[in-house]
């Protein structure tokens, strides 16, 4: 049995590690999180030639190792400690070919802890455009290495690379650099107290800043026999090492990298001017921004429709091809209905991750921090927070982790707190919805309203952020100092295919994610909708066929039965008239009366599905809770649905399409079945103008999403701050649909 | 007068000079920030703030506060743009 090489990919932001381990392992990969911290972790699987094959692991991008941030020392903690199951056999380190100065300095970091390294020199295609020339055999012995001239764009270098892991026990670990020439006596001490250990090892160890695993530190706690530096001589003693380290690099460089810098610029520069421009940049961030919500609203309708109408006709499929009872009801109103509520919107968030990995893949998002740097400033948030706040329009969780970038924790901590106000996917089944039921068709300057009412929720989400970061910034009190540096890479065309990984990635753990938890709600809310122990549901038929029989109709039904046949008889009619139907007066009056059978009989059914859903267990719970949310204009029902949704925003509408499924004998989609819900004292329909704002007010702000409570904890280490969010943010919320409802009814 | 890349117009470029202060942070020597570099400043920010450098071949924004730190000799030959 051949044993799986481990492999490590390390390399610095904007490197294209990323495509490298796409061409790598292909489909073959897994996202997971490391133990016990919000890091993430990206692994696959990789056929090399002659039958080996190779585990590799995506690391978080780094410049060095001198670590920072939580995501760069995962990095060093796999590479310094051998116990761990991924330290790798081997280091590939991605570098451009047009950053390969800075980029040798991590490699030379990696090659002193003596782990054979490779050296990918990625986007080798630009090398003519840019005018660089590397030669690529003295490079490799000066380096004493193995390189890879990969372009992933072009999908050359790939075998090469393959050849070179599989090859790798030939490759050599001697160290490039000694780094101990910046202070020799404490390195000689050093050496003396820990005599079995690695000096380049033992160095980082010490001047890591942040450390997750606390092993390797107890080696010091003896450590009396050497003496010890202060922060800033430590500090002191790294700098001299990064400029020892470009002196090395510099050397080298000389006499193997050649660039022509009369042909290098030009096309970015004049790009710069334009997409950073004081009018133009912000004009066209503006129309970036309205064309995602333009697209998210309209373009995703067509898919929408298409899979909205499929999940309607498996479950009336199922319905009739299955033998009637428990278990069928089970999964044509529990399980299909549950899961059609969230499918419907794979579209919209498919299409949002779309717009948002091509900005983050062209090189503009660098862009936007720059732009937007100095205007997020009096807010207490820095250019950075614009990612965090923009990603949170996908969901809030990833949002908070993309917060690390923040070097400064005030600043940092303020983005965390506000970044649940943005408007997240798992809002956008519920405000499309609404939007659909409440806000009339019409168009303004060719936006539609319903579009434009949608760019408005996500305007007010932003609001929110900033304005509670305001207010933030003047309350918390912390110091502390700020180190504000982002890159900007060269604005480069998108990979399709890292696009497609990314859209396809990160919709699917969004759907599988959130699909848990529906599904196990829908099946809980199946069950206390469709069973309840009073009398009351038990003679539901007999009690409401006799009600009928009695008082006739609900109002809303005996209406909606005489609009629905006038329309039926004037199309029939209008038939009969141009002559496409062929019907004698008494043939007229038979289908108007088997219309008007057809219609009664849905009624009696509608109403004898909504009496026994009151009388359900579902609905006591839901007469129990009504007092709270009477005010906001939400009726029981709706109720059950924000009661649920605590959990998670998006089961709202997979508990409204389970509560309003139940029972009934026709099949129609969720959002037609609640335009025909009323309100049972104002006789008009229940999802008016005045409850549909105060709901959509009511989830614009309130915090109902428990995955973003836990990752808030985590990234900020106590419960303080989780809490407080929930609290002020429900609060809030409640408050702003009452004022709403009230206003508008 | 002690000149600092905070002080550069679009287009001038600079060598940075030794620095005794450790205040700067260690990413700013890693992306190139050392002594006997040049830079370059790119682009400025709407509202003057932050700027853009190209040092080392580096492409990097940083804050007018952070420039601050960073001392210099300007190139004199170079033309404003």
């Amino acid at each position: 049995m051949s044993k799986q090489i481990n492999v490590a990919l390390i390399g610095n932001p904007n490197t294209g590690k990323t495509s490298v381990f796409n061409q790598l392992t292909g489909l073959k990969q897994k996202v997971g999180n490391y133990p016990g911290i919000t890091v993430e972790k990206k692994e696959g699987v990789c056929k090399l030639p002659r039958g080996v094959k190779a585990h590799i692991l995506d690391l978080p991008g780094t410049y060095s190792l001198n670590t920072t941030s939580l995501d760069e020392s995962v990095a060093v903690e796999l590479l310094l400690n051998k116990n761990d199951k991924n330290h790798p056999d081997v280091a590939i380190v991605v570098s451009d070919v047009e950053n390969l100065k800075r980029n040798l300095l991590l490699f030379t970091q990696i090659k002193d802890l003596k782990i054979p390294a490779i050296l990918v020199i990625n986007m080798a295609d630009r090398m003519s455009r840019k005018g660089i020339s590397v030669d690529i055999p003295l490079l490799e012995e000066k380096l004493n290495t193995k390189i890879a001239l990969v372009s992933t764009r072009k999908g050359i270098g790939i075998d090469k690379l393959k050849e070179l892991i599989a090859d790798y026990k030939s490759l050599s670990t001697e160290q490039n650099v000694d780094i101990t020439v910046i202070d020799p006596g404490y390195f000689k001490k050093l050496k003396e107290a820990f005599p079995n250990e690695d000096l380049y090892k033992l160095w980082l160890v010490i001047t890591q800043d942040v450390n997750f695993m606390p092993i390797e530190k107890k080696l010091f706690k003896d450590a009396s026999s050497f003496a010890t530096k202060s922060k800033s001589e430590l500090k002191r003693l790294q700098q001299k090492e990064t400029i020892l380290r470009y002196q090395f690099i510099n050397g080298i460089l000389k006499e193997t990298y050649k660039v022509d810098l009369a042909i290098a610029k030009g096309f970015r520069a004049s790009l710069d001017k334009i997409l950073t421009h004081k009018v133009f940049g912000y004009i066209i961030f503006f129309a970036i921004l309205l064309t995602i919500f333009q697209g998210i609203y309209d373009w995703s309708g067509y898919p929408q429709d298409l899979i909205e109408t499929f999940f309607a006709s498996a479950s009336s499929w199922v319905k009739d091809t299955l033998p009637p009872g428990v278990f069928t009801n089970l999964i044509a109103e529990g399980i299909l209905t549950g899961i059609g509520g969230i499918a419907m919107f794979i579209p919209q968030i498919a299409f949002l991750f779309l717009f948002i990995s091509l900005l983050e893949e062209t090189g503009y998002m660098s862009r936007v921090v720059f732009l937007m740097d100095r205007l997020m400033r009096p807010f207490g948030l820095s250019g950075k927070s614009v990612v965090p706040l923009m990603s949170g329009t996908a969901c809030a969780i990833p949002a908070v982790m993309a917060t690390r970038t923040i070097e400064n924790w005030k600043e940092r901590l303020i983005t965390i707190l506000v970044t649940p106000f943005t408007t997240c996917s798992a809002r956008l089944p519920i405000y499309i919805i609404i939007i659909a039921l409440v806000i009339p068709e019409g168009n303004f300057l060719g936006f539609g309203y319903k579009a434009l009412t949608l760019m408005l929720l996500y305007l007010l989400g932003f609001g929110a952020a900033i304005i509670s970061a305001l207010i933030l910034n003047k309350i918390l009190k912390i110091k502390g100092r700020s180190f504000f540096v982002v890159e900007m890479p060269n604005y480069k065309l998108p990979l399709p295919k890292n696009v497609a990984y990314t859209v396809w990635e990160k919709t699917k753990s969004f759907v599988l994610g959130a699909g848990k938890i529906i599904l196990a709600i829908s099946i809980i809310l199946w069950f206390l909708g469709s069973n309840g122990y009073a009398d009351d549901f038990k003679n539901a038929d007999e009690i409401v066929t006799n009600r009928i029989k009695t008082e006739g109709f609900s109002d809303f039904n005996q209406t909606s039965i005489v609009n629905e046949l006038a329309t039926y008889e004037l199309a029939l009619k209008d038939s009969i008239n141009r002559n496409t139907y062929n019907l004698n007066t008494s043939a007229l009056s038979d289908s108007l009366a088997q219309k008007q059978a057809f219609l009664e009989e849905r009624a009696i059914s509608q109403e004898i599905s909504s009496y026994k859903l009151e009388n359900s267990y579902m609905g006591y719970m839901g007469k129990a809770i009504e007092p709270i949310v009477h005010p906001l204009g939400y009726d029981w029902k709706i109720g059950i649905a924000v009661l649920t949704s605590f959990a998670a925003r998006e089961v709202f509408v997979g508990t409204l399409a389970t509560i309003y499924s139940v029972g009934s004998d026709e099949e129609q989609t969720i959002q037609n079945r609640m335009a025909a819900e009323i309100n049972p004292k104002t006789k008009k329909p229940l999802f008016n103008l005045a409850s549909g704002i105060s709901l959509l007010l009511f989830y614009a702000f309130a915090m109902q999403c428990m995955s973003t409570l836990a990752v808030v904890k985590r990234e900020t280490n106590t419960w303080k701050w989780p809490a407080a969010q929930l609290v002020f943010m429900s609060a809030f919320a409640y408050i702003v649909a009452l004022v709403a409802y009230q206003i508008l009814k | 007068m002690i000149i600092t890349v905070a002080q550069l117009k679009k287009g001038q470029k600079g060598i940075i000079k030794e620095f005794s202060d450790d205040s700067l942070p260690i990413k700013l020597l890693e992306l190139g920030c050392l002594p006997g570099n040049e830079i370059e400043l790119v682009q400025i920010a709407p509202f003057k703030d932050p700027i853009y450098i190209n040092v080392n071949g580096s492409h990097i924004a940083i804050r007018r506060e952070t420039a601050k730190l960073i001392e210099l000799e300007i190139i004199e030959d170079t033309p404003v743009l």
